[in-house]
């Protein structure tokens, strides 16, 4: 009987899928745990502090040597953070509308994770593909999601029903929709390349033919800036910005509910960097490593490298927020309409022509 | 000597914002690598990290208003309220002694305040009392580890204040036998 339905290939593929669910989403939520300690490390570094290295439960400091070493690098702070935001008053203001008060966060947080269903994330481990979804359109697959993202923002800022976040919501709605254009616009040219949609092929493409990142060097720029934009971190942290609109969108919120919207803005930085790492960087390939691992310890190795450029991605992100200043907001504008666009147009173009040309 | 701002307009290469980028980049990268190495602020101010090792204050640190002693150990405050007339934020709050009140307690003095409180929680160190005492009785000190558990605590009172006595002094406020002073200036001879 067991048998029977084990060796039925829907089952399988079931049962494989949900054990692929549950393992990406555990590694994205240990990832998100870490990416802050991390941004809190990196950050203390830049201005010349020493950043988290007081947490600890108790116990674990009488581990000898590692007890101590883990508390100054701060390990045990992710979990006291977690808990914090478990502990802490839920208040729901009393004029906000609370149905959309109350379903923003969850908008917010659900197409951040959403769209790590069609990333590659590795070649093979044991014949199974290491991708959730392999769709066949899986850009667009994750154009449609990201772009239900701002839906949380907008419908935040004006669920609140107070002036900062109502700003912030504004300001998410402008910003958002005129770098997805860009974005859209840049990864165009990719695919004129590659010639599919699919991004396992584009990853064996890669792996084939170099990284993308030297074929398209002006689109990885517009892709990287305008996933600045998208995921709201410095300089584009327009809908937060703290200094001028308190805390932007998020200003009512707290407790588990801005938890909500901290997690869905680390999972969206994770899905970005993997979606780069993918699109420019050659996926789980490296120059030397390119075939699709035919044994355990190839396929283990694969994932591994996939998380190393992931993770070299995420500093990234997170050292250019402590070097610029916020953008203003119609510099922003200008430079995501009066620039990108232009400029993304031009490498469609150019593209095109060079393909066609290379063809003849 | 003049110095000439340089107010060219930026280069197409300039405005493109690479090269700020870079620059940004590099400085960020280069304080990144000296606080890894060690090099922080801990290090350069004191032995370690705070709470167990004390910020080492500047020399020429404000922090909290204390009450200077003289060189016999007593209190230079005259009780002239000049400080709490000019305080800002009202912090402070002096009780002088009153036509019936006791004598000071040392010579040179008509009065002393009965009482000196400052609320530190008033208090936003900016030194206008300093400025203004005639007698040079208050200064801001070093101390900046204020904290308190309730508000009663933050409201220091004239014993709080007063610097510890100097070497073989008499701590202020000094207990004074009745009849030991009739007069606060004391009499002088004649001029030779």
């Amino acid at each position: 009987m067991l048998e029977d339905f084990l060796s039925n290939p829907t089952a399988q593929f079931v049962l494989f899928s949900t054990v692929k669910i549950i393992v990406v989403f555990a590694v994205v939520m240990t990832f998100v745990a870490y990416a802050v300690l991390v941004e809190r490390k990196v950050s203390a570094a830049i201005q010349d502090r020493v950043g988290p290295n007081r947490t600890a439960p108790p116990l674990a400091l009488k581990i000898p040597f590692f007890g101590k070493l883990l508390q100054s690098w701060g390990m045990f702070q992710p979990m006291a953070d977690g808990l914090k935001f478990m502990l802490k008053e839920d208040f729901t203001p009393s004029y906000v509308r609370t149905i959309y008060f109350w379903l923003a966060p969850a908008i917010s947080v659900i197409p951040a994770f959403l769209t790590l269903a069609v990333i590659p994330f590795g070649s093979q481990l044991g014949g199974q593909k290491m991708v959730i979804a392999d769709l066949d359109v899986g850009i667009l697959y994750t154009f449609g999601i990201v772009s239900l993202g701002v839906y949380g923002i907008v419908l935040a800022g004006w669920a609140s029903n107070s002036k900062y976040p109502f700003l912030g919501g504004i300001r998410a709605s402008a910003q958002m929709i005129s770098y997805e254009i860009a974005m859209g616009m840049s990864v165009v040219a990719v695919f004129l390349v590659v010639g599919d949609l699919n991004l396992s092929r584009v990853i064996e493409w890669q792996a084939k033919n170099g990284w993308l990142i030297i074929y398209q060097p002006l689109a990885f720029v517009i892709f990287l800036v305008a996933v600045f934009a998208e995921t709201n971190r410095l300089p584009f942290d327009l809908p937060e910005s703290e200094t001028e609109l308190v805390g932007g969108f998020h200003t009512e919120y707290s407790s588990m509910k801005f938890a909500l919207f901290f997690l869905g803005e680390y999972a969206a930085m994770i899905g970005a960097s993997a979606m780069m790492v993918v699109l420019f960087f050659g996926g789980w390939s490296l120059p030397f490593f390119g075939t699709p691992a035919s044994t355990l310890l190839g396929g283990l190795l694969h994932i591994g490298v996939f998380l190393g450029k992931m993770i070299v991605l995420m500093v990234v992100f997170i050292w250019v927020r402590w070097m610029l200043p916020r953008f203003r907001y119609d510099q922003l504008m200008d430079l995501g309409w009066r620039r990108f666009i232009p400029l993304a147009l031009g490498n469609i173009v150019v593209t095109a022509l060079v393909l066609a040309l290379v063809e003849r | 000597m003049t110095k000439v701002v340089d107010r060219s307009p930026l280069s197409f290469y300039e405005r493109t914002y690479v090269p700020a980028l870079v620059e940004g980049l590099k400085v960020t990268a280069r304080h990144f690598v000296r606080t890894v190495k060690g090099n922080n602020t801990a290090k350069d101010l004191g032995d370690g990290y705070y709470p167990e090792f004390p910020w080492r204050v500047n020399a020429g640190y404000r922090g909290a208003p204390y009450l200077v002693r003289d060189q016999d150990g007593a209190t230079k405050c005259v009780s002239c309220q000049l400080c709490e007339f000019v305080c800002p934020p009202k912090a402070i709050k002096i009780t002088p002694p009153g036509p019936d009140g006791p004598k000071a307690d040392r010579l040179n003095a008509e009065k002393i305040p009965l009482e000196f409180e400052i609320n530190m929680l008033r208090c936003i160190f900016c030194g206008y009392c300093e400025d203004a005492c005639p007698t040079q009785a208050i200064e801001l000190g070093h101390e900046h580890q204020l904290s308190f558990t309730d508000r009663e605590n933050a409201i220091f009172d004239k014993k709080m204040l007063i610097d510890p006595p100097v070497e073989g002094a008499q701590a202020s406020p000094q207990v004074v036998e009745p009849g030991v002073y009739t007069r606060s200036i004391p009499d002088m001879e004649d001029p030779k």
